[in-house]
C-alpha cells in the first residue's frame, strides 16, 4: 500500500469527504510525526508503534569497495519500535478471513 | 518542551486545526489511517509513505536461544516482526533541524 492508495482508501471509507481533506489528513498526520521526530520529540501511538530519535555518534568508518577510511559525522536516526498490540496482531489467529 | 511526547492527541488536533472538520470527527479519522496501514500489515503487504519511510513485515523462523540468565536453550517460534526503515527525506529533516538548533 503506497500513500496515494491510503488517501484513496480514507475517502472511500468516508464518502462525505472530499479528496482534498483525505489527503490534507493523511499528510497532516505523517508531517506532524516528522516535525514531532526533527524536535527530538518521541511519538507514541498505543497499539500502534513508538517512533523515536537515537542519537549515533561520530565514528571512522570504510569505505567497503576501497577499503579508504572515512569519518563519518554523528547523527540522528529514526527509530520504530513495534506497539505490543500489533505485535499480537501480527502473530495472533492469522487466520481471520477478515477481508478488507 | 523536548522531551515531550506525541500522542494520538495531538495529531488528531493536527487534523482539526488544519483540516477543519470537528474535534471527533479528526480523531476518527486518525484512527481510521491507523487501523487502515496496520491491516494492510497484517495482510502481509508493505506499506510506503513517500517522503516518510516503509513499513514491512518480515517473517521469522524458528531458531535456538539462550535464556542468558541461566544458560537455558529455548527454542525461539517463527514469528513475524515489523521494519520500519526512514525515507531519506525523514532522516534529512531529522538531522537538519538538529544544526538549526546549534
Amino acid at each position: 500500500m503506497t500513500k496515494s492508495e491510503l488517501i484513496l482508501r480514507l475517502a472511500e471509507l468516508n464518502p462525505h469527504l472530499y479528496q482534498s481533506h483525505s489527503e490534507q489528513i493523511v499528510d497532516t498526520i505523517f508531517e506532524e510525526i516528522t516535525k514531532a521526530l526533527a524536535a527530538g520529540q518521541r511519538v507514541e501511538l498505543r497499539g500502534f508503534g513508538a517512533f523515536s530519535v537515537k542519537q549515533r555518534k561520530a565514528r571512522t568508518g570504510r569505505n567497503p569497495r576501497t577499503g579508504e577510511t572515512v569519518h563519518v559525522d554523528d547523527k540522528r536516526v529514526p527509530f520504530f519500535k513495534i506497539g505490543k498490540k500489533m505485535h499480537e496482531r501480527l502473530n495472533g489467529i492469522e487466520s481471520t478471513d477478515d477481508e478488507d | 518542551m523536548n522531551n515531550q511526547t506525541i500522542t494520538r492527541a495531538d495529531l488528531s488536533q493536527a487534523v482539526y486545526e488544519q483540516v477543519g472538520l470537528s474535534r471527533n470527527e479528526s480523531a476518527d479519522l486518525v484512527e481510521t489511517v491507523l487501523a487502515e496501514i496496520c491491516k494492510a500489515l497484517q495482510k502481509g503487504e508493505m506499506v510506503k509513505i513517500s517522503s516518510f519511510g516503509t513499513f514491512q513485515v518480515r517473517s521469522k523462523r524458528q531458531r535456538i536461544g539462550r535464556n542468558p540468565k541461566t544458560g537455558e536453550e529455548v527454542p525461539i517460534l517463527p514469528r513475524r516482526v515489523l521494519t520500519f526503515r526512514a525515507s531519506n527525506v525523514l532522516k534529512e529533516r531529522i538531522n537538519n533541524e538538529k544544526h538549526a538548533e546549534d
